[in-house]
């Protein structure tokens, strides 16, 4: 089943996903989607509006900001944009993601049981 | 306020949120068109890759709102709408509800304002009444006004004390205002440098009574209150200045008094300066009130040390004349009991009060009672409805927040229908009020009395929806799904709640019953009781007042009287008149005396037992309709020769000599040096202080006396035997007869004694209305009660009762055991009842009289007169059980 990865994406990869792209670059929705598409290599096929309620998530939790502006393509679009308390928020889930990563790791890896 | 923010910010941002979703799709259309896809293809493919659009919408929305309180408003729409679709479950519903919420709102405004509201003075917590006890004054005792301060006292308590910041005393009376139309007699409070200052009311106009003012010798002054200043004077503002005629004495009026100040619980015309002359002033004269302010921070037991320690001082300082013992007075320990002044407006009316609204509160109970059960038919109804939303995926929680709500919404829109309807039963409370009750003119809807009734909606709601709740949402939807459609028998435990309910309603209106039961008989009681007077709506009395002004010399007065006496003698209709200084039950204040009895060793330096004394005319006795016991009464002709004689109460009699009869011929006297005066009558023992208080020992002096203190009985209430008594066309020729006499005399309480014989009995038969009330409220409530759970239960067994029919049971054996069942209840009721109001009714001991509150008789008439009505409300189900058709019974499954 297509949808089976996104499925199983545990609680707040996606929102750090966000997070780690916007850091490098404001973008609106749209773009933030294809964006974490391709850098994924199109493995996570993420359903394209899940993203909404997660920005909004953010944007109430104050981890983005966000301001109308125009896109490349000449659309007014909403531009999502990284705040401190964000950019904080990120650092902690991908630290502790890393030491879960870790574990996860050490447990799969052959040999040592 | 950043939620507040929110809640307006919410639109923009759901518009928002709807173009930036379709700007994506537009976006991503675009690019698949670029490609080279068809533009149909390309939205659908945008659609498929972004979701469901109006659920990530919602999704993103809910974000931002409350999810809580959005379902909540979710169920109370849902509950609105449901109760909506069942008018009239919720009329009859809400209407019970309301008319118990109303009830409580009602009598709850009247506690509020009689007993829980400060009084209405600045700073009233710091207020406090000088009262005292004297438990060695035989005689005095007795009565709850215990002994008030003479003018010695308080100009000892004034001056000395450290715990007060102002003590003054006052007392009320009557003054003849002439010079201004038609003499009137007005209401005047006396009072002493100190009484303005401690009750700290501003006055409306011009200023207070001054210490100059309370000289003796000084200029006459007098202030007004409100009411006297619009009735007489229009209002005028000029008024300051101006004198008025009291009692033939010219007096400046100097201030007037502010609409709405009363003293204590009482309303006055005019109130003017004590102004005692301290020279001379002796110890006694116990005959004021006493009020005062405590300093800042003081307790009642520190003002109560102060005030002992000065009462040696006190006697120190004072005399009641040359070669008078002044610690004659420590034999009657007199002793300070302060007290908060609002005890002494409201008195022990709380008492009556408390238990009036307990019961209302019962009623309430019952009515919360049966609104649960007819909540209980309809969620039962509504059975399969919970088990489908539960099987949609309801929590529990949910569902039973979804009952609450409703029961919640029902509490609180009873509760607004009820304040409505409490308006109203204020105006019937006021109305049906003893006008004894006091502070009757405060009563009113405040804040608190909103507030109660709102705490009382929502709580009555909520315990209302609560069995329901917690019984109807449980994890038991698969089995009422299965039932659905199908009638079968009820389970027993499912009846269990609903039976507990009308056994407790049948229970609770056992011990309302009980309590009217106990009142009707206390006042039947009172009825019973000689009053020391016969057919009271036949005697009109009235009360006349001679001032010296008018008429110096003693003898002088004692003629007029017997000249008005001769004068309402003429008028059309009327049997016989006398005169009396106050008849029984009349409610002033009473006078004492030390009374000395022939053949009694009196111990040196001792002050004898107090009596109450009156002064009666010849013919009182017959006109009145009092008994003579033994003896005669008094003639005109010992009167003015001045001869002494007396008469005394069959009780004193009894007392000091042990028959009546044998009281004939003995000798009285006032004091140790007064002459004797004979024994020449007794008379029955009457209700002085009213029906309900015993009788006291009573000395009946002549109105005309050799005594140098008080020679004439100048104030005196004239009584008329007459059935013309209290027409209006009577009283105005009682007017005349009486102007005919003396034209500046005002006529003064002129009423018949039923209306001073219903004063008396006015709280008892207030309270007997109230429980009345209350007590056939709770029968209507408990009878519907059980009428409605056995119509339901033969309704939800007339399948059974169908079957038992077709296999040969007979409609008697059927008509029996509906029955059986109902009044089992009912018994089971009574006797839960019964066990209650032997606790409860000792509450109202205070209440009755002349019965116990475990009088078997009402108990036997209440209860079964409670099990009879329930067999009644079984029998009309119970019939229509034995009608039931098994052919019609069963074709339904």
């Amino acid at each position: 089943m297509e949808k089976t990865i996104q499925r199983d994406l545990f609680p707040g990869a996606l929102e750090m996903m966000m997070l780690r792209t916007l850091k490098r670059q404001p973008m609106h929705g749209y773009a933030l989607a294809q964006q974490i598409k391709r850098t994924s290599n199109d493995v996570l096929e993420i359903e394209e509006g899940s993203l909404y309620p997660a920005l909004q998530r953010l944007l109430k939790a104050g981890f983005l900001k966000a301001e109308w502006g125009i896109s490349a393509t000449n659309r007014r679009v909403r531009i999502y944009k990284l705040t401190p308390a964000g950019a904080k928020h990120l650092e902690r889930e991908v630290s502790s993601f890393e030491r879960m990563l870790n574990g996860i790791t050490r447990v799969l890896a052959p040999g040592e049981l | 306020m950043n939620w507040l923010k929110q809640l307006f910010l919410r639109k923009r941002l759901y518009s928002e949120l709807s173009e930036e979703i379709q700007s994506h799709l537009d976006e991503k259309v675009e690019e698949l068109v670029a490609d080279g896809m068809s533009p149909e293809d390309a939205i659908r493919a945008a659609r498929r890759e972004f979701g469901n659009v109006h659920l990530i919408e919602e999704n993103s929305r809910e974000v931002w709102g409350w999810p809580s309180v959005e379902s909540v408003v979710l169920d109370f729409r849902h509950g609105l709408r449901s109760l909506s679709h069942s008018p009239s479950f919720t009329v009859v519903a809400l209407l019970t509800i309301a008319i118990g919420i109303s009830a409580n709102a009602a009598v709850f405004s009247v506690v509020n304002s009689v007993l829980l509201r400060p009084l209405n003075y600045p700073h009233a917590e710091q207020l406090v009444a000088l009262h005292q006890v004297a438990p060695g004054a035989e005689g005095l005792a007795d009565f709850e006004s215990g002994l008030l301060l003479s003018p010695s006292m308080y100009f000892t308590y004034a001056e000395h004390n450290r715990k007060f910041q102002s003590v003054g005393i006052w007392g009320t009376g009557t003054a003849n205002v002439t010079g201004m139309a038609e003499p009137e007699q007005v209401r005047t409070v006396g009072v002493s440098e100190g009484v303005l200052e401690t009750l700290g009311v501003p006055p409306a106009l011009g200023r207070w009574l001054s210490r100059e003012d309370q000289e003796p010798n000084g200029p006459g002054r007098v202030m007004l209150s409100y009411g006297y200043w619009q009735r007489r004077f229009g209002g005028d503002r000029a008024v300051i200045g101006r004198t008025i005629t009291t009692d033939s004495r010219l007096r400046e009026i100097v201030g007037v008094m502010p609409q709405g100040f009363r003293f204590m619980d009482g309303d006055f015309d005019l109130c003017a300066p004590l102004a005692f002359n301290r020279v001379n002033l002796p110890l006694a004269g116990f005959g004021f009130h006493g009020i005062a302010r405590l300093k800042l921070g003081v307790t009642i037991a520190e003002a109560n040390a102060d005030l002992s320690r000065l009462l040696p001082i006190w006697m120190e300082s004072w005399s009641n004349g040359p070669g008078q013992n002044s610690h004659i007075y420590e034999q009657w320990r007199i002793t300070p009991m302060i007290h908060p002044l609002k005890q002494e407006v409201v008195g022990n009316i709380g008492e009556f009060l408390w238990v009036v609204m307990a019961t209302i509160a019962i009623v309430m109970l019952i009515a919360c009672a049966n609104v649960t059960n007819l909540l209980l038919v309809r969620v039962e109804a509504r059975q399969q409805e919970l088990a489908v939303r539960t099987a949609l995926g309801a929590g529990r929680a949910r569902i039973v927040r979804g009952l609450l709500v409703e029961s919640v919404m029902l509490g609180l829109m009873g509760g607004l229908v009820g304040v409505a309807f409490s308006y109203a039963g204020i105006h019937f409370l006021v109305a049906i009020g003893p006008s004894n009750l006091p502070r009757l003119n405060e009563i009113a809807i405040d804040a608190r009395v909103l507030g109660f009734t709102f705490v009382l909606s929502v709580f009555s709601g909520l315990s209302l929806g609560l069995i329901p709740a917690l019984k109807y949402a449980g994890p038991q939807g698969s089995s009422a799904l299965q039932s659905a459609g199908r009638t079968i028998t009820v389970s027993r435990e499912r009846h269990r709640v609903r039976n507990l309910l009308v056994v407790g309603q049948v229970a609770m209106a056992l011990v309302l019953l009980m309590s009217a039961g106990l009142m009707i008989r206390t006042f039947a009681a009172l009825r019973t009781v000689d009053p020391g007077f016969s057919d009271p709506q036949r005697l009109q009395t009235l009360r006349i007042s001679i001032p010296d002004s008018l008429v110096a010399e003693p003898e002088g007065v004692t003629r007029t009287q017997n000249a008005i006496l001769d004068k309402l003698a003429e008028i059309q209709g009327v049997k016989s008149v006398a005169f009396i200084s106050e008849m029984p039950m009349e409610g002033f204040d009473s006078r004492w005396d030390e009374i000395y009895a022939e053949g009694k060793a009196y111990a040196d330096n001792t002050i004898p037992p107090l009596r109450l004394y009156k002064n009666i005319s010849p013919g009182l006795l017959h006109t009145a309709g009092t008994r003579l016991v033994a003896g005669r009464e008094m003639t005109w002709g010992e009167i003015y020769a001045l001869r002494p004689v007396v008469m005394i109460s069959e009780n004193l009699a009894r007392e000091l000599w042990g028959t009546p009869s044998a009281a004939i011929g003995k000798h009285v006297r006032e004091f140790s040096n007064m002459p004797w005066d004979e024994v020449v009558g007794v008379i029955q023992d009457v209700r002085e202080k009213g029906l309900q208080e015993t009788e006291p020992e009573i000395v009946y002096w002549p109105p005309l006396d050799k005594n140098p203190f008080v020679p004439a009985l100048r104030t005196a209430t004239f009584v008329i035997r007459t059935d013309r008594a209290g027409t209006e066309s009577f009283v105005n020729e009682l007017h005349t007869a009486v102007w005919s006499v003396n034209s500046n005399l005002p006529l003064a309480s002129v009423r018949t004694m039923k209306e001073v014989y219903d004063k008396s009995v006015a709280r008892t038969s207030f309270t007997l209305v109230m429980l009345g009330i209350a007590g056939a409220m709770a029968l209507a409530l408990g009878i519907i009660g059980i009428y409605g759970v056995m119509s339901y239960m033969v309704s939800q067994r007339q399948r059974e009762i169908g079957i038992r029919l077709a296999l040969g049971a007979k409609g008697g054996d059927v008509l029996q055991m509906v029955m059986s069942q109902g009044t089992k209840l009912a018994l089971v009721g009574v006797a839960i009842g019964v066990c209650a109001a032997l606790g409860l009714t000792r509450l109202m001991t205070n209440v009755l009289f002349g019965v116990t509150p475990h009088d078997p008789m009402t108990f036997v008439a209440v209860a079964v007169l409670l099990i009879v009505v329930a067999s009644l409300a079984c029998y009309i189900p119970a019939r229509r059980a034995t009608l039931v058709d098994p052919i019609v019974a069963l074709r339904y499954e």
